[in-house]
């Protein structure tokens, strides 16, 4: 069936449509990492969005059990250049059309996807509407003018775990895969770490959990006095969806657990944590999502290739008091990293945790092991 | 930021000739270095001897020393420069070893000389398989189970270790040479004992066999604050058993998933690491079993390569530039993105495009090679193809090739039963990829093909969708066809060329409807950033999908259409010549447009011309770059073959060509045209007719007398060309799959005996001719003028000869109207002088009388073409008639014979060497020794000359044996050379032939008593016996010279050697 992407400046893309057929809105976006669409498929902080993969072949390799953030997509759509035939892989399981069927997703291929890349990267972040069955299109435009976009939409509450729950799975995946994300070094004790989960990728939990941590995932909103009834030796906020301001309510737990405990952010968590301090974010004009962006850890200079996947950014320009920026983008200088000058609090806006994407930051769950181990003490004083 | 504390003065190694397995890359990397030294304000001193480069170019270094890269001219180079530090890692596995024996010599201590790039440790450790495996072990990465064999006997002992089939793989050798796989003992005996001879260190690693396993290649790069970026991951798309660069491959990869490619990433960085390259590029290669995952790590190169040269115009990213400034001691972050300019080259490069390499083979040149593909490589050159999907790509990649196929059932042979076309597809070969296609026609599904081939079924997936696309177009005709269809056809890359062929109507009607419906090529950036950020560097593909970017280049502009895929007769001289056509057009002020699909080349380098079309070198290809950029000239001319050949057409289309008419060229290259211009100019021309067919072949050959020259038409490089003695060699000849017909004709010449052949290159702007040169070959006419050795200036030519030359060669100019250069060939005996061929075109001998003459010819050349004449050019001023004094140039030629085992070495009217070096020094004899020297097989100074001579030359070997028996020589020498050298009271040793019982030639050459053979081919009877000595030599390094004229000079060159120390000199202090 033929589909279409129609932006909000009336610019239109053709294409086929495969997977579920439906028609959705959301934010288009792209995103220029080149393997990882499983994982991009089933990362929470694609919420609400229209995702374009600038790599022209997707689902070469199919889909497998192991390549998976989160337990659904939450994605509003998926656009492609070429959308492979055939899976080949030893691990595959499936077709990537099979996968979007079954967890509903609207796919679009045979997209100008560089040319939507270019479009977004001109024109600034579009609404978009992505219809792949058969809806007219003046129906269509009509449904495309009444959205309103994600901006203003607290997507934390849509993707958020309903209650809390105990996370102890490991790494999954190639045997080598697995062994290259073992811990530098193993933690004399286990620290029961509470994650906030605002929209979380699953890869950071096994980075926790690969390091000894005893994870408890609770819903966004939980009440910090909750979470503190919780005993935790540090806190973990996460990445997710949206735009921060959007997730207000989280706040005051997010600043008093900061106060309190040994704190790591990452991307929403990040932005989090910035507006919980007194910082500001904005919106990015067209976001940063890839595999291939240099950030420089400003403490050595040295420079790594991350994950990114962010389309509000903290103002680097205006931090929050009593924090100092870490890290930054090399591509254009956006703050990518900072750290509270004296409690022990640190965030990143990038994906260490990879997921698609490079293993160069793997070291900031080691400091989050180090920092608690600083605050708690080496041993188990229990032992 | 801190700038780094840089040497004063950096030495740079370029790789010598091209050979197979190093090619153009690394004049392309080693002018990146140069310019990137430059920028610095380093001195720069280059040695290299490949005159056909860029990089020996006056203007890009400080000294340029056109010297053999020996240990002792670079011992010289660096007493007279004293050069702070050696950049030893753009040069290709040449330079590197080089400087390991710089090293291991002393001579680096000797001259307070360091390396920058590489250590000699990291080299080691990358280059020994041995200690490379340990180190690997040691940091938790898996290789491949393996021994080292230093003898036979251990090889035998131990080969259980691995099982069979083993690879061999000999240590410190060149693109693989010398390795092979070994099915059972009695294959792995000899194999292993030839891999010891050949490997430097004298041992052999035997592994066990990854074959069938998925094959990739990271290139990565390090800085000295340990920041490590992939710039490209590339996919063999034959598997593991094939050289990678024999393989067809993808880049990026296409079926890894982000788990499996990020554990290839790790590893990367760990074996860069580990290795302990601090600073600069590596290639990184890896196996991965397709159905247990299990990954392996298969080596590794501490420097730049033939891939990272595809990585870098694949992806945009200049690898050897950066990795130069790295290994001064700038780190990524400090360095620019080019092409973007915002962004800094500390990032990996996002591709949204796939990039097919295929290689281009000469097996048509080298018949007795045998054409099975395995660990050992065998191809001569490769083309490149950008296309927004796999399909495109493949089928951009096949017309880029140039072998008349355009598309994957183009020409593809017939087989005879099932059982053949399994074998073509479980046995590589050059022709799998068409084979594959022919399966899918006969009906076997993907996963039969993957069982026989092991070839990735996501590739023939792709691959059987396009033959089930072109068996939907054949079902129709050229004006039926449904427009969807044509536009899927186009979108998956298939040609015009093709679908006119399908349809059996010609290109142009598939053309034109085409553009009647307004189906043209959309041309989008190669930005390094999958379109994040805008690009500023202007380097395009085409693509059937996708909306055209970046607008015509604006102001006056030229398109300079390139030479394609390197092979046998059209090399690196080709892209030299259209390099300097865009410097020479920047002279005159216009803006440069290159086209051209050769990875490998400095034209491709994103800011040789203003503006790059990654573009299959074809018509359509061509004519739709000159559609959308309108520009006021094309020029075909400096290219070869390969541009000259779309001339006619494009001009009947109506574009500006720019130079001499294509009606010119015509009269030159047609036969009738051509003696017709001779007779109207009172040129004497070899008597010469053609046959259309065997009985007028006959006929005509009595009537012209043998010896006799044929050919078939229309080739190339002397392509099928033969000498032929007598007529029963006429029959053998035709038998060879010669096909002569109506529109295949056979031409027929009167060979010259005795002559000497001249080659002359001259300017001409329409109505003045100046002489860029004049080249003297040393062998007689009949070798091939691109195999022969020659000098500049003339030796042995009288006064008024040469004053003959240059006058013919005037008139021939002043009569086509050339405008630009023109070459022509004369040959000169008892019987006069003749005029043997007129190309009016740059030619091959361009670069070598550039460098010897320090004057860019061909740069010149483009000016005159953009209407400048030559008394405009103060450059060439005093030239004319003048001839330099004081230095003799030496060309001499390389060929690949070491590499294809079982070719006969021996030397004639067909091309088959792969490059040239130049020899220079006050006098012939030094200036041919340092030629040869540089051309890897250096003059022996001492020991035993095996001499085999038919009668012909019988008597002109007396001066010559005498003369090496006075230089100390031991001879020994077959019966019949042995008796008449007697006879004329020259000792000699006696000798059998290999097959007259022992001791024979070919025991003694493996004894390692012989150092010299000079064998002269005496006719088809023994042919066999006396190729297999000359292969032997070959085989075992040691000089085989197969003209008498060829021995005259290696005396001379012997002497010259024996007469002191060869002295160095930089081209800028040339006269």
């Amino acid at each position: 069936m033929d589909g279409i992407l129609l932006l909000d400046d009336g610019t239109a893309f053709s294409g086929k449509g495969f997977g579920h057929l439906g028609t959705r809105v959301g934010e288009a976006v792209f995103t220029t990492a080149m393997v990882g669409y499983q994982e991009i498929l089933t990362d929470p902080s694609y919420a609400g969005q229209i995702v374009a993969m600038t790599f022209p072949h997707i689902g070469n390799y199919g889909v497998n059990p192991q390549d998976v953030e989160s337990r659904a997509p939450a994605l509003a759509g998926f656009v492609v250049h070429d959308v492979s035939p055939a899976p080949s892989s030893w691990r595959a399981h499936g077709s990537i059309q099979d996968f979007l069927r079954l967890h509903g997703v609207v796919g679009l291929c045979g997209v100008d996807t560089r040319a939507l890349a270019r479009h977004c990267r001109t024109r600034g972040t579009p609404k978009a509407l992505v219809s792949n069955d058969g809806t007219p299109l003046e129906a269509l435009k009509a449904r495309l003018a009444a959205f309103q976009g994600i901006d203003g939409e607290d997507l934390t509450a849509r993707v958020t775990a309903k209650a809390p729950y105990t996370f102890a799975e490991g790494f999954e995946g190639p045997e080598g895969f697995v062994a290259e994300l073992a811990p530098a070094r193993m933690p004399g004790r286990a620290f029961k770490v509470v994650c906030l989960d605002f929209g979380l990728k699953e890869n950071i939990l096994k980075n926790l959990t690969a390091r000894r941590c005893q994870v408890t995932v609770v819903p966004a909103y939980t009440p910090l006095d909750e979470i503190l009834a919780l005993g935790p030796h540090g806190v973990f906020l996460s990445n997710g969806p949206g735009n921060p301001e959007m997730a207000a309510a989280a706040l005051p737990a997010v600043r008093g657990l900061a106060e309190r405990l040994p704190t790591f952010g990452i991307c929403f968590g990040h932005q989090l944590l910035a507006l919980a301090f007194g910082g500001k974010t904005y919106k990015l004009p067209f976001g940063h999502r890839g595999a291939n962006h240099p950030v420089k850890r400003l403490e050595t200079g040295r420079v790594e290739i991350t994950s990114h996947n962010h389309g509000f950014s903290v103002d680097g320009d205006r931090l929050p008091a009593g924090f100092s920026a870490t890290h930054v983008n090399l591509n254009d200088g956006t703050l990518e990293g900072m750290r509270h000058e004296s409690l022990p609090v640190f965030s990143v806006q990038y994906h260490p945790e990879s997921s698609p994407g490079p293993h160069d930051s793997l070291y900031l769950f080691d400091d989050f092991i180090a920092m608690m181990e600083e605050f708690h003490g080496r041993r188990d004083a229990r032992r | 930021m801190m700038k780094p504390v840089m040497p004063k003065s950096v030495l740079v190694i370029g790789s010598g000739p091209i050979v197979i397995g190093q090619a153009c890359e690394f004049d392309y990397s080693g002018v990146q270095a140069l310019k990137a030294l430059k920028e610095e304000g380093i001195r720069t001193i280059l040695v290299n001897n490949n005159p056909a480069t860029i990089m020996t170019d006056p203007d890009l270094c400080d000294a340029t020393y056109l010297e053999p890269i020996e240990p002792w001219a670079l011992e010289a180079i660096l007493e007279k420069e004293r050069p702070e530090a050696i950049l030893p890692t753009v040069g290709g596995q040449t330079a590197l070893n080089a400087a390991m024996v710089l090293h291991q010599s002393g001579a680096l201590d000797r001259f307070g000389c360091h390396l920058i790039g590489a250590s000699p440790q990291a080299i080691r450790a990358a280059e020994d398989r041995d200690a490379f495996k340990a180190i690997l072990a040691r940091h938790g990465m898996e290789t491949s189970r393996s021994f080292v064999a230093r003898s036979v006997e251990e090889g035998l002992a131990r080969v259980a270790e691995v099982g069979y089939p083993a690879i061999l793989r000999p240590s410190f050798t060149l693109g693989g040479a010398g390795g092979g796989i070994a099915r059972t003992e009695a294959e792995f005996g000899p194999l292993l004992a030839y891999g010891l001879a050949l490997s430097p260190s004298g041992s052999v690693l035997v592994e066990e066999s990854l074959i069938g396993w998925k094959e990739f290649e990271l290139e990565v790069i390090r800085d000295r604050a340990d920041n490590v970026v992939v710039i490209c991951s590339i996919e063999n798309l034959d598997p593991m058993g094939v050289h990678t660069g024999d393989s067809v491959t993808v880049a990026p990869a296409q079926t890894l998933s982000d788990k499996e490619y990020q554990w290839m990433r790790d590893w990367a960085k760990r074996v860069i690491r580990a290795v302990g390259v601090d600073t600069g590029g590596s290639n990184i290669q890896f196996a991965l079993h397709p159905q247990t995952g299990r990954m392996v790590v298969i080596e590794m190169n501490p420097r730049v390569s033939r891939s990272s040269a595809l990585a870098s115009k694949a992806t945009g990213y200049p690898i050897a530039r950066v990795a130069t400034q790295l290994a001064l001691g700038y780190t990524l972050d400090q360095l620019p993105n080019l092409i973007t300019r915002t962004t800094p080259a500390a990032f990996e490069p996002a591709l949204d495009y796939v990039v097919v390499k295929i290689p281009r083979w000469s097996f048509d040149k080298f018949r007795e090679t045998d054409p099975t593909l395995s660990t050992h490589m065998k191809s001569i050159g490769e083309v490149m193809a950008i296309g927004r999907t796999f399909k495109e790509a493949l089928q951009k990649a096949l017309r880029s090739v140039e072998i008349g196929r355009y598309g994957l059932l183009d020409g593809v042979p017939p087989v005879p039963d099932g059982n053949t076309l399994k074998a073509k597809l479980a046995i590589p070969n050059w022709e799998r990829l068409f084979y594959t296609a022919l399966a899918f026609q006969h009906g076997l599904c993907v996963d039969e093909v993957r069982d026989l081939s092991g070839m990735d079924p996501w590739f023939l997936e792709q691959m059987a969708q396009l033959v089930a696309t072109e068996n939907r177009l054949r079902f129709f005709s050229a004006e039926a066809c449904p427009a969807d269809l044509l536009v899927q056809a186009k979108e998956e890359g298939f040609a015009d060329r093709r679908l006119c062929k399908l349809w059996d109507v010609p290109e142009a009607q598939v053309r034109q409807r085409r553009e009647a419906m307004g189906l043209r090529p959309v041309y989008l950036g190669v930005d390094t950033c999958a379109a994040e950020f805008e690009a500023k560097t202007p380097y395009f593909y085409s693509s059937y999908s996708g909306t055209s970017e970046g607008v015509p280049l604006a102001g006056k502009k030229v398109v300079v259409v390139g030479s394609g895929p390197n092979r046998v007769g059209q090399g690196i001289e080709f892209d030299y010549c259209c390099c300097q056509a865009v410097f020479g057009l920047k002279d005159e002020g216009y803006e440069t447009i290159m086209v051209n699909c050769n990875p490998e080349t400095v034209s491709t380098d994103f800011d040789t011309a203003g503006r790059l079309y990654f573009e299959p070198v074809t018509l359509e290809d061509v004519k739709a770059i000159l559609d959308r950029e309108r520009p006021d000239g094309v020029v075909l001319t400096f290219g070869g073959q390969t541009p000259l050949k779309l001339a006619r057409e494009l001009e009947s289309l109506g574009y500006p060509l720019w130079g001499t008419s294509p009606s010119a060229i015509h009269r030159a290259e047609d036969r009738q045209e051509f003696q017709a211009l001779c007779q109207k100019l009172g040129l004497n021309a070899p008597p010469g007719n053609t046959a259309r067919n065997l009985e007028e072949a006959h006929a005509k050959a009595r009537e012209l007398g043998f010896p006799l020259m044929v050919r078939p038409s229309y080739v190339l490089g002397g392509q099928g060309m033969a000498l032929l003695t007598e007529e029963a060699h006429l029959d053998q000849y035709l038998a060879q799959a010669i096909e002569v017909s109506e529109d295949h004709p056979l031409l027929l010449d009167s060979f010259l005996q005795d002559a000497v052949e001249i080659d002359v290159d001259a300017l001409c702007d329409g109505r003045d001719v100046v002489l860029a040169g004049m080249l003297e070959h040393i062998e007689k006419a009949g070798i091939h003028s691109g195999d022969s050795s020659q000098v500049f200036p003339p030796q042995t030519l009288p006064q008024d000869l040469q004053a003959r030359v240059e006058d013919l060669t005037r008139q021939v100019a002043l009569e086509l109207g050339v405008v630009g250069m023109l070459n022509l060939q004369f040959a000169w005996n008892r019987e006069g002088l003749f005029v043997l061929e007129v190309n009016p075109r740059v030619s091959r001998t361009v670069p070598f009388l550039s460098k010897a003459r320090k004057v860019p010819f061909a740069r010149l050349a483009a000016r005159l073409m953009a209407g400048r004449m030559l008394s405009d050019l103060p450059e060439l001023k005093g030239l004319a008639g003048d001839r330099p004094e004081g230095l003799v140039f030496v060309k001499a030629s390389v060929f690949p014979f070491a590499r294809l085992l079982g070719e006969d070495p021996v030397l004639g009217p067909e091309m088959k060497s792969t490059g040239e070096v130049m020899g220079v020094a006050p006098s012939f004899g030094a200036a041919f020794a340092k030629a040869l020297s540089g051309a890897g097989v250096p003059l022996p100074q001492g020991g035993a000359v095996f001499l085999s001579v038919r009668d012909q030359d019988k008597e002109a070997l007396v001066p010559v044996a005498r003369g090496l028996a006075d230089l100390g020589f031991a001879l020994v020498a077959t019966r019949g050379t042995r008796l008449h050298l007697e006879q004329r009271g020259v000792p000699v040793g006696a000798v059998n032939k290999v097959g007259e019982g022992k001791p024979n030639a070919a025991d003694l050459l493996k004894a390692g008593t012989l150092r010299l053979v000079i064998n002269t081919p005496m006719g088809r009877k023994s042919q066999r016996d006396e190729a297999s000595i000359r292969c032997q030599a070959i085989a075992l390094g040691v000089p085989c010279i197969t003209t008498v004229e060829g021995a005259r000079a290696a005396l001379e060159g012997i002497r010259a050697l024996k007469g002191g120390r060869l002295s160095v000199s930089p081209l800028q202090s040339w006269p």
